[in-house]
């Protein structure tokens, strides 16, 4: 087990992925969708970051790349370590138990045909991690009781079950091979309010008795700053402000991140009346053809002609913020 | 004054292989003119269905509306028949709806502006160029560019906030006296959601129409509702001033959602209060109160019976038996 001396246990480096775009009978390819574009950040053991932006931004994207389940096309992703870009299928597949998945459809993720208590076991015999039955079955039940599932419903099919135990069957079948890295892709957006709160809790609950790692990738900007403790905002393919949760609401730098917390309402009258508003004109471009410059200057309240120049780096502005703006 | 549309009592079944579905049970409340009133409640408590039935919208067989009076500008409309010629004049015309998948909700075979051309052509009796010339100005209204352009293009052509701009550009078309907006934002991205949100109370302003809000998120309706109505398995539990319901509510199962919820301005480090247990099933009913399983202050409460709603406070009604004083969400900094 070998982390970096900051305790860095996933790193993402300049990653980039880029989709061909096809055309014609001979699909040749005429361009890329630039989904994710130089995206760098690391998160430390134990910790969480939160991935916001709104849908086609790229986040479940780089969530996919990190798992490998998309080859990037270029960058760096470092686990522990280990550079596990350019290694082979097979020796992705065995690093695989290291980093789980949970998806945000808790209806289409679980096999309707597997009991739930195969479903959560699957990971352990893919892996061999397991070999005995009696065993197996026991780590199994543990599983159940963990995310507070009844172990008796082991032999339950998922329709069996409601849209919260099911989103608790696909975090324990995440659990089951003991990962150090879990990436949550919207977990809690397909559920109903007062079920969301009971997978909040339980992954809270989970991170602080297992010290997971989590990247939490969610357009909720509410539930990302109520879990995570650093907070990176995604607009067309780039990270657009990263730095941590208090600073992100108290003083956030990027007018795209504005604009995106004052989108979210409070659930107060009071508040509500006070609050200034940010109406965002128009609609994300199209990442195949996105603007030139920094992908937000066409509905940015600040830009100046340079904003359509050059692209934006990000850079450090504070200890611990990142923004990628020329106006700040 | 007489309220715009009041509903008196309202009950809607549906006839399923399991049984008899009460999903909305006996549901009343109203909305005055030029007011937005906002509807939440959990998915499946009946927010939508009993939003259907005031148009007559729904499908009969399963469903059926068996009781209660729907009184919009002095007429019951219940004593009309769905198909009625006199329906189908307050459908579209005086009462219009915003869906929630505005992909589905447009039929995808005609363009944009030949669905926002057809109700302008049969309730205002405009001819085809005359409405041809309201759509575009309807569409630029709600802030769609080159909408001379973009009127001939069809449902697909457009992205989910464009197609739910067009769907408030159609239902405001005939200058209705009242919107239905059934999970307007849902399907949408925050800042689109905030952006549709602010073009739909502009709308209202200007056509001075009244505004139904059906959703299940607590700050949509805290930012835009002066009115709130709490439903839950088919019942509204709490009624009253968005003030009163978010800052003094009555009944546990609005404290609870309120205490569910992470907010933006708060401290950090509250745990969250999720509502344990599930929503009942709407086909077996307890005969007590349908919230019991699942409120936290069940072993204080000695009512055995379903209890009415009951009178609070200036315009505040809760169905609760206990005379709970609420108390705000988290704390709040600042």
């Amino acid at each position: 087990m070998e982390t970096s001396p900051d305790n860095t246990l996933v790193e993402v480096k300049n990653l980039k992925m880029y989709f061909p775009v096809t055309q014609g009978v001979l699909r040749r390819k005429i361009g890329d969708v630039k989904a994710v574009d130089d995206v760098s950040f690391k998160i430390r053991q134990g910790e969480t970051l939160g991935l916001v932006g709104e849908s086609g931004c790229g986040k479940t994207t780089v969530g996919r790349c990190i798992l490998r389940i998309y080859q990037p096309t270029s960058g760096q992703i470092i686990l522990e370590g280990q550079d596990i870009t350019k290694l082979p299928r097979n020796k992705v597949q065995r690093l695989r138990y290291k980093m789980q998945l949970v998806f945000q459809d808790p209806y289409g993720s679980l096999d309707p045909r597997q009991s739930a208590g195969s479903i959560v076991g699957e990971p352990l015999k893919v892996h061999h991690l397991c070999p005995d039955p009696q065993e197996y079955r026991k780590k199994v039940e543990g599983l159940f009781t963990l995310v507070g599932l009844n172990p008796e419903m082991t032999n339950r099919y998922p329709h069996e079950f409601s849209g919260g135990q099911r989103q608790r069957i696909g975090i324990a079948r995440a659990l089951s091979c003991s990962p150090l890295f879990i990436v949550c892709d919207e977990p809690i957006s397909a559920l109903d309010v007062s079920i969301q709160a009971q997978i909040i809790n339980l992954l809270q609950e989970l991170q602080k008795k297992l010290r997971l790692t989590y990247l939490l990738i969610a357009h909720d900007l509410s539930v990302v700053r109520h879990v995570s403790d650093n907070i990176a905002v995604m607009y067309l393919g780039h990270i657009v402000e990263l730095t941590d949760w208090k600073e992100l609401y108290e003083n956030p730098l990027m007018p795209y991140t504005q604009a995106l917390l004052s989108a979210v309402p409070i659930p107060d009258p009071r508040v509500e009346r006070k609050r200034e508003r940010i109406i965002l004109k128009g609609d994300v471009p199209s990442p195949l053809n996105p603007p030139a410059g920094c992908p937000f200057h066409p509905r940015c309240w600040m830009a100046i002609p340079d904003c359509s120049k050059q692209l934006p780096q990000l850079r450090q502005v504070a200890p611990n913020h990142m923004v990628a703006c020329i106006r700040v | 004054m007489e309220p715009l549309l009041e509903v008196k009592n309202l009950k809607v079944i549906f006839n399923t292989m399991a049984g008899v579905v009460k999903a909305v049970d006996g549901v009343s409340y109203y909305i005055d003119e030029g007011e937005v009133i906002g509807l939440v409640g959990e998915s499946g408590c009946g927010k939508s269905v009993s939003q259907l039935a005031v148009t007559q919208l729904i499908a009969n067989p399963p469903g059926e509306i068996v009781g209660g009076e729907i009184i919009f500008e002095g007429q019951d409309l219940l004593r009309y028949k769905a198909d009625s010629k006199q329906m189908r004049s307050v459908r579209g015309a005086k009462i219009s709806m915003i869906f929630q998948e505005p992909m589905t909700s447009f039929n995808p075979v005609f363009s944009i502006g030949e669905q926002i051309i057809e109700p302008l052509m049969l309730h205002l009796k405009l001819d085809r160029q005359a409405a041809r010339q309201r759509a575009i100005e309807l569409l630029e209204q709600v802030g769609i560019s080159d909408a001379r352009v973009r009127v001939n293009n069809y449902p697909h052509q457009f992205s989910g906030g464009m197609r739910q701009r067009a769907m408030i550009a159609m239902a405001l078309s005939c200058h209705p006296k009242l919107v239905i907006a059934d999970e307007p934002t849902t399907a949408l991205d925050v800042t689109t959601q905030a952006q549709i949100l602010e073009i739909m109370m502009e709308m209202t302003k200007k056509f001075r129409n009244s505004l139904v809000i059906v959703t299940h998120n607590l700050g949509i309706v805290a930012r835009h509702a002066q009115r709130i109505y709490v439903m839950y398995a088919g019942r509204i539990v709490e009624s009253g001033s968005a003030d009163d319901v978010f800052n003094d509510p009555r009944h546990p199962y609005t404290i609870a959602l309120l205490k569910s919820v992470p907010r933006l301005d708060e401290e950090r480090g509250r745990q969250l209060i999720p509502i344990e247990g599930l929503p009942p099933n709407l086909i077996d009913m307890p005969p007590f109160c349908v919230f019991k399983p699942r409120c936290s202050l069940a072993s204080q409460c000695i009512g055995e019976s379903d209890p009415e709603l009951r009178q609070v406070g200036d315009n505040h009604f809760t169905r609760c038996h206990l005379g709970i004083k609420g108390e705000p969400s988290g704390n709040i900094p600042r």
